[in-house]
């Protein structure tokens, strides 16, 4: 193991500067100040004074919460734990005098500088993207605008059918907008669900009454002759009016401040699996991350919160101590769409083929599902995909760590339920269903039933 | 909203309107023979005199008639006093509100049927009208939509009325009876057929609130429909309120015996070994014994029993009532519970302290009884007087549900409540019951913490992967219920590993992460 000296400037007090205080910049801050009391810790943020859940930024537009309600540590935290916050937006890196330059306030010097700047909405440069009532959904301030600009909206168009477009479709419903949902692929989130799950899904949009075009690409955004959208045309020519565009076809690095620096740069910031850039004592973790040798099984770009998470844990630590390789456990997300909650564990391609072979079962209902992935011979699982059910985390994650097999998953299945008490168990149903799929005869794994189990106990 | 639910609406607010107007109608006259009827016999002669300027005399307002009749019966009992040393005998009973009541008459008198109708029935009709058609054509699902926008919900103008409005009914209730006379006037018929008795204030009181607990408990059926945790628990209170608490009591009272409710605990139930219950209790034959045994068994076996193997939860969002009228009635303010650390502390002090003091109270008065009333004479009546108002009335009641809608539904219970310290205590230490997280899955969105009625910060165990163990957990399970990414439990199993010191974030192999 290389000494944490030769991996970073390691003196007592060191400035440590952390650019981004989302849950990447933060996580790394957090735990830095307990591996090291003396480091002199500051997070710079332009968005926000303190750190929020970007994550329940559509439940302040619901109502479900306040801006104040999502954030996850009260005011008094950052003192408490000597971490020093910045609220200004940085203009410049000096990677030579290692020196950040701010919009409002002195420039600042570092020791270390950790690059957590985020991601920011893909624009693919359609005619009127910029006009008025047009926008994605990342930041706060995306937030206040679209607040703003559907206070006298009747109609909307969404436009990109994956997690954040699914979320927009929803906000605006719950202000009684109506909704057009435009989807290029032939189901909602088609190219990362597997068939069935999409349809679902797909389904159950309709059913709150989301208009979902399905197949249907943005060609155009129409403007009102004063700067505002009027309306947009779709790839097949119609146009179809609206007061608001939401555009949610993803995201990217956010890499715009390192424009002309000599840091490595490729969709996203480049880093080694210590999280160290090209650059001596400049470390870069979360969204705005691009491996150079991404962990097995895993993409080079993973934009999500938990991998910024586990990005500042590891950082931290690689400071603090020295540095260890970035290893994530087993792949696992969770999103709702709507009304139906989704659980992943293990990878779960939206198509396969052999030798991976695939399982699914489906309630009568329609809004509750079960698939497994595994390979076709061994069995061995490589991923679950869970609708309308919650299944335990640890369970699925010791499971694909020791190689289980799909069958011995099915016949404890119930040692995984994370439903709420009281609510009915799929568990011999998915059995039932596996069994007829593949002409076995799995026996369920005898839960122990005693007196005491009749009374939940 | 919908037409059917806006008249719904319109409906309660107009029975609402009629309600209170019904204080101020009708007219107030006492005659001989009434007065006769109310007081005791002993009594009859000196009050007839004393009374003399007031009888027979028509009042048009509640108000007139109990100060006319206070100023005469103050005057008396006064003089007595100043002569106590030469045989002045101070008459201690009470009678202002069953004097107002019997001495009402006119247009609420007369129309009491119809006006019940007109007023409670009609209003429960419209409330119902309002609540049934919610949610309809939508798919199920738990929708906090605009709660935050809501004046009503959020501390805006409708809010601290309705706060404001509850506070003086309280008010009303517990210290000026007389005033109300005329509610209680329409529910007598009720309470006639119930324990064969004349309505008190109390038998009023309780009438709205099973009401309100059953009206309010439909909303919950609509609000969190196929969610059977919630769907159960809300029956489970609307069952104990209406026949444990309401019913049952009432027919005691038709049998002659004390009035009763089996579910209510010590030292929630302050009083119950208070000298004057136990008397009543052990002279009322078997079944004031079994009433004894019953309340001391729940106390000493029943309490840590069931909070060993599910909680506290088995009685505060299950069976009590003031927990019963928190989780229907003020479903729409849980969120307003504070979640500071700050006032984590204050609670901890203040429940724990009213437990202390109502433990000693209840100890100095068994000692004092059994010492035939040597250790401190009657200074325990003044002690249980003291705490009946202070605890019992203007904090439970007053400060309780009155403040629902400026510091959420549970203030009492999380604040107050001495059994609820006690149900604590047990499930922190020895009890099988915890809320778990689900491995990493956390997000930190915060909809937990806000809709915690006890204003835990559930986020904070969540997001470090740390199961919740908490004193004060009721376990009405809505922070699992509204939690998008199925991050919470709440479980009953085995007690190791129940308290996770250390905590895990499953999902990053590349460290021992720090919590
Ligand atoms: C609406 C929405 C819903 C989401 N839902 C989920 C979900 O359910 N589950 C999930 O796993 N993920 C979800 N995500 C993704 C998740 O939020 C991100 O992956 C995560 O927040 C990224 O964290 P981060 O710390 O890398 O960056 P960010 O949270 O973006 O933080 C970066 C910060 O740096 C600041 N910054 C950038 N440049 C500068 C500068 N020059 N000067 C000063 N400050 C700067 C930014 O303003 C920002 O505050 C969602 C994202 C959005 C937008
Ligand atoms: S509601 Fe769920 S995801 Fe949100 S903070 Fe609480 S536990 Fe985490």
């Amino acid at each position: 193991m290389k000494a944490s000296g030769d991996f970073c400037i390691s003196t007592k007090g060191r400035r440590i500067v952390i650019i981004g205080n989302g849950i990447a910049g933060v996580t790394c801050a957090r735990h830095l100040r307990k591996r090291d009391s003396a480091a002199h810790i500051t997070i710079i943020s332009g968005e926000t004074e303190y750190f929020f859940s970007r994550t329940a930024l559509m439940y302040i537009y619901m109502g479900h919460l306040k801006y104040k309600h999502t954030q996850p540590y009260e005011d008094w935290f950052w003192q408490k734990n000597r971490l020093n916050l910045v609220h200004d937006w940085v203009t410049g890196i000096d990677f030579e005098q290692k020196e950040l330059q701010l919009q409002q306030q002195a420039p600042l010097k570092y020791d270390i500088l950790v690059l957590a700047l985020g991601s920011k909405p893909n624009m693919f440069g359609w005619p009127g993207q910029n006009l008025k009532g047009v926008q994605g959904l990342y930041s706060y301030q995306d937030l206040e605008s679209m607040e703003a600009a559907t206070q006298t909206c009747g109609r909307a168009v969404v436009v990109g059918g994956g997690l954040i477009g699914i979320e927009m479709a929803e906000m605006l419903r719950s202000r009684q907008i109506e909704v057009t949902f435009l989807v290029r692929e032939a189901n909602f989130w088609g190219n990362v669900l597997p068939e069935e799950e999409a349809q679902l899904v797909s389904r159950h949009i309709r059913e709150h009454h989301i208009d979902l075009r399905l197949n249907t690409e943005l060609k155009e955004i129409l403007d009102d002759g004063n700067g505002h959208v009027r309306g947009i045309v779709t790839g097949a020519g119609e146009e179809i009016a609206c007061q608001f565009v939401g555009l949610a076809v993803g995201v990217s690095p956010n890499t715009g401040l390192l424009k002309d620096t000599p840091l490595e740069t490729n969709r996203g910031i480049l880093v080694d699996e210590f999280f160290a850039t090209s650059i001596r004592n400049v470390f870069a973790i979360g969204d705005c991350v691009e491996y150079r040798n991404p962990p097995p099984l895993r993409k080079p770009v993973e934009q999500v919160w938990y991998t910024g998470r586990m990005h500042g844990e590891t950082l931290a630590h690689n400071l603090a101590h020295f540095p260890v390789a970035y290893q994530p456990g087993p792949w696992f997300n969770s999103a709702k769409f709507l009304d139906i909650e989704y659980q992943t564990y293990g990878i779960v391609p939206a198509k396969w083929e052999e030798p991976l072979e695939s399982f699914y079962w489906e309630h009568e209902s329609g809004k509750v599902a079960f698939r497994a992935v595994f390979d076709g011979r061994s069995k061995k699982l490589q991923g679950i995909n869970a609708l309308g059910m919650r299944l335990r985390h640890d369970f699925f994650d010791r499971v694909l760590r020791e190689g289980g097999t799909v069958e011995e998953v099915l016949k404890q299945l119930h040692r995984a339920n994370f439903d709420t008490e009281f609510y009915d168990k799929h568990h011999h149903a998915i059995l039932k269903a596996y069994n007829q799929q593949f002409g076995t005869n799995l026996q369920p794994e005898k839960e122990k039933k005693t007196l005491l189990s009749v009374f939940g106990l | 909203m919908k037409n059917i639910q806006k008249l719904g609406l319109g409906i309660f607010l107009a029975a609402l309107v009629l309600f209170n107007l019904l204080l101020f109608l009708g007219q107030f006259r006492l005659s001989e023979q009434q007065l006769q009827e109310v007081v005791k016999p002993e009594q009859f002669q000196i009050l007839k005199t004393e009374l003399a300027p007031i009888l027979d005399k028509t009042y048009t307002s509640s108000f007139a008639f109990v100060s006319n009749f206070k100023k005469y019966f103050d005057a008396y009992n006064e003089a007595q006093q100043a002569n106590w040393q030469s045989g002045g005998v101070v008459i201690w009973d009470d009678y202002t509100f069953a004097l107002t009541k019997i001495a009402s008459q006119g247009f609420v008198e007369d129309n009491r049927l119809l006006l019940l109708l007109l007023t409670i029935v009609l209003g429960a009709a419209g409330a119902l009208l309002n609540i049934l058609p919610k949610y309809k054509d939508e798919p199920a699902g738990i929708k906090n939509n605009g709660v935050m926008f809501s004046s009503n919900k959020s501390r805006g103008i409708i809010g601290i009325i309705i706060g404001a409005y509850l506070i003086v009914l309280y008010v009303l209730i517990y210290w000026f009876p007389a005033y109300i006379v005329n509610w209680t006037l329409l529910v007598d018929p009720l309470s006639y057929a119930l324990s064969g008795g004349p309505a008190s204030q109390w038998f009023l009181y309780g009438t709205i609130y099973t009401l309100a607990i059953l009206v309010m408990g439909v909303r919950m059926f609509r609000k969190y429909r196929g969610n059977k945790y919630q769907t159960l628990r809300t029956a489970s209170v609307m069952f104990f309120q209406l026949s444990f608490a309401f019913i049952l009591p009432e027919i005691l009272v038709l049998l002659n015996k004390p009035w009763y409710d089996f579910k209510n605990i010590w030292p929630l139930d302050y009083d119950f070994f208070f000298d004057y219950n136990v008397a009543s209790m052990l002279s009322s034959g078997a079944i004031g014994m079994f009433m004894f045994v019953w309340g001391i068994l729940l106390i000493i076996i029943g309490v840590p029993l069931m909070t060993y193997f599910y909680g506290k939860r088995w009685y505060c969002s299950w069976v009590c009532g003031c927990g019963g009228l928190a989780e229907t009635a003020g479903d729409p303010y849980r969120h307003l519970s504070d979640k500071s650390l700050k006032a984590w502390n204050v609670e901890r002090i203040m429940v724990y302290s009213v437990l202390v003091i109502i433990v000693l109270i209840t100890l100095l008065t068994i000692v004092n009884y059994f010492m035939n009333f040597g250790l401190l004479g009657q200074a325990t009546g003044v002690l249980h007087q003291w705490y009946g108002f202070l605890i019992g009335a203007a904090f439970a009641g007053v400060v309780g549900v009155g403040f629902y809608p400026l510091m959420g539904n549970r203030v009492w219970c999380r604040f107050g409540c001495p059994l609820a310290a006690y149900l604590g205590i047990v499930q922190r230490f020895k009890s099988r019951f915890r809320i778990t997280t689900n491995g990493g899955q956390c997000i930190s969105c915060g909809n937990c913490s806000t809709y915690c009625e006890m204003g835990i910060d559930v986020r904070w165990y969540a997001q470090r992967g740390q199961n919740v163990v908490r004193a004060s957990c009721v376990g009405c399970g809505i922070c699992a219920s509204v939690c998008p990414r199925g991050v919470l439990k709440l479980e009953n199993g085995p007690e190791q590993g129940r308290i996770t010191d250390i905590p895990f974030l499953t999902g990053n192999e590349s460290i021992e992460v720090l919590s």
